[in-house]
C-alpha cells in the first residue's frame, strides 16, 4: 500500500495568492487579460507597467473590489478567502479629514476588528505620533499618505495590496514604509506594490503588466 | 454588527463636525417654513390648515438635499472600498449608512418640526401627530434615499438624478405622512391606519433598500 503524498505545510502566519487566467475591466473596457501569478507568503512583489496597463485594476481585483471577467483569484493558506486575508490601500487613502489621526486609526481598527496595536503605537511606527490628536485636514499630503498606510498596519491582514504607497511622501517616509513592508514580509506576510517610482525593496520580485489588447 | 456600529459612530461624528449635516437639514426646514409663512401672509387660519403638509414637504426636501453625500464622500476618499472590504454583509453597512443619515438628518427634523409648526399656527393637538408621523416616515425617506445615493454614487453632480429617482418613491410616504398628521390632529379614525401604512413603507424600505443598495455599490465599484 502506497503512502499518501506529503503536502508541504502552509506557513502558519502567511497566506499566498494564486491568480490564473485573470481578466478584468474598468467601466466596461477590458484592461487585463490572461494574468497568471503565484505569490508566496513572506515575499514582496512590485507591479510595473505603463499607465493604463491595469496595475490598479489587478490590485482591486485581488482585493475583491472588482469582479473578474474571467479566471480566478484564490488565497493559498491563511484563514478564509480574500476578505479575511487582504487589505487594499489605494490612491484614495480613506482618510476622513474631519477626524483626528487617532480617530481615523481607531475607526479602521473597529472596521477590521483586528487585535492589532493601538493607535499611538501605529502612529509612532509611521512617525505621526506628534500629530495624533490633530485633524487629518491639517496634515500635509505626505503625512496623509502615511496615515493612509496605517490602515495596512491596523488591518491585521497577511496580504497587503499597495497602490503607489510612496507617491508624494518624503525620503524619510519612504524608508519608513519600506521598513514596514520588509518587516511584514519577514513575519510571513505577502506584499504586492504597484508603483512607477524606484523602490529599494530587498529581494522583491518585479512583474511587468502589459495592457490588454 | 461591529462594522455597522463603527460606521454609525463615525458618520455621526462627521455629521456634527464636517459640513454640519444636522444643522443644514434643520436650517433648510426652518427657511422653507419661514418662506412659506411669509408667502401666505398673516392669515393664521389658512396657515394652520396647511401646516402639516408644509412641514412634511419641507422635511422631505431637506432630506433630498442631504442625500448626495450619503455615499459620495466615502466613494471619493476611498472609504467605500474599506466598507466593501470589511463588510461580511455589505447590505448591513448600507443599512448603517441609512441609520446614520436618519439620526443626523431625520431625527433633528422630527424634533424641529413641531416647534416650527408654531410659526405656521399648528394647533397644539397637531404637535404630537406631526412629530409621530415624521418619526415613522422619515426612516423610510432615509432608506429610499440611501438606495438612490448608492445607485448614483459614481456619478458626479448626481443630485438631480437622485431627486428624480426618489421623487416617485417618496410620493406614498408624503401622502400617508400628511394624512396621518392631519387625521391625528383632528382625532379621526384614519390616524392609526395611516401610521401603520407609513410604518409598513419604512419597514419594506428597511429590507429592500440595503439589499439593492449593496448591489448598486458593487456595480459602481466595477
Amino acid at each position: 500500500m502506497n503512502a499518501p503524498p506529503k503536502i508541504p505545510p502552509e506557513p502558519a502566519a502567511g497566506a499566498g495568492l494564486i491568480v490564473r487566467g485573470l481578466g478584468a475591466g474598468r467601466g466596461g473596457r477590458p484592461v487585463l487579460a490572461g494574468v497568471d501569478l503565484d505569490l508566496e507568503p513572506g515575499t514582496a512583489t512590485i507591479l510595473r507597467g505603463p499607465n493604463g496597463a491595469g496595475k490598479s485594476t489587478l490590485l482591486r481585483a485581488m482585493a475583491g473590489l472588482v469582479r473578474p471577467t474571467s479566471g480566478l483569484i484564490a488565497v493559498r493558506g491563511g484563514n478564509g478567502g480574500l476578505r479575511e486575508n487582504v487589505v487594499y490601500i489605494g490612491h484614495a487613502d480613506a482618510v476622513k479629514a474631519a477626524l483626528t489621526v487617532r480617530e481615523n486609526i481607531d475607526f479602521w481598527r473597529s472596521m477590521y476588528g483586528a487585535r492589532t496595536s493601538l493607535a499611538p503605537e501605529i502612529a509612532e511606527r509611521m512617525r505621526l505620533m506628534n500629530l495624533l490628536d490633530q485633524r487629518a485636514a491639517t496634515l500635509s499630503a505626505g503625512q496623509r499618505r502615511r496615515l493612509g498606510f496605517c490602515r495596512a498596519l491596523v488591518s491585521g491582514k497577511p496580504i497587503w495590496l499597495l497602490d503607489e504607497p510612496t507617491s508624494g511622501v518624503d525620503a524619510g517616509a519612504v524608508e519608513t514604509i519600506i521598513r514596514e513592508i520588509e518587516t511584514h514580509c519577514q513575519m510571513g506576510g505577502l506584499v504586492i506594490v504597484a508603483t512607477h517610482e524606484p523602490m529599494a525593496l530587498g529581494n522583491a520580485r518585479t512583474v511587468f503588466i502589459e495592457p490588454a489588447r | 454588527m461591529r462594522v455597522a456600529r463603527a460606521i454609525v459612530a463615525r458618520d455621526l461624528t462627521l455629521a456634527v463636525r464636517a459640513g454640519g449635516g444636522t444643522f443644514q437639514a434643520v436650517l433648510f426646514l426652518s427657511l422653507a417654513v419661514i418662506i412659506y409663512a411669509l408667502a401666505v401672509g398673516p392669515d393664521v387660519g389658512t396657515l394652520s390648515l396647511v401646516a402639516a403638509p408644509v412641514l412634511w414637504a419641507s422635511a422631505l426636501l431637506a432630506t433630498i438635499v442631504s442625500l448626495d453625500r450619503v455615499f459620495q464622500a466615502d466613494f471619493e476618499d476611498g472609504s467605500l472600498d474599506v466598507l466593501v472590504e470589511t463588510s461580511d454583509t455589505l447590505s448591513l453597512s448600507v443599512l448603517a449608512k441609512a441609520v446614520s443619515h436618519w439620526l443626523s438628518t431625520g431625527l433633528p427634523l422630527v424634533i424641529a418640526a413641531p416647534i416650527l409648526g408654531i410659526l405656521l399656527g399648528l394647533e397644539p393637538e397637531g404637535y404630537l401627530p406631526v412629530a409621530a408621523s415624521l418619526a415613522v416616515g422619515t426612516p423610510g425617506l432615509s432608506l429610499i434615499g440611501a438606495l438612490a445615493a448608492a445607485i448614483t454614487v459614481s456619478l458626479r453632480r448626481a443630485s438631480i438624478l437622485v431627486t428624480l429617482l426618489t421623487a416617485p418613491l417618496y410620493a406614498p410616504v408624503i401622502i400617508f405622512g400628511v394624512g396621518a398628521a392631519k387625521a391625528g390632529a383632528a382625532g379621526e379614525a384614519l390616524y392609526a391606519p395611516s401610521m401603520l401604512i407609513l410604518a409598513a413603507i419604512s419597514l419594506f424600505a428597511a429590507i429592500v433598500a440595503p439589499l439593492a443598495g449593496a448591489a448598486a455599490i458593487r456595480l459602481n465599484l466595477d
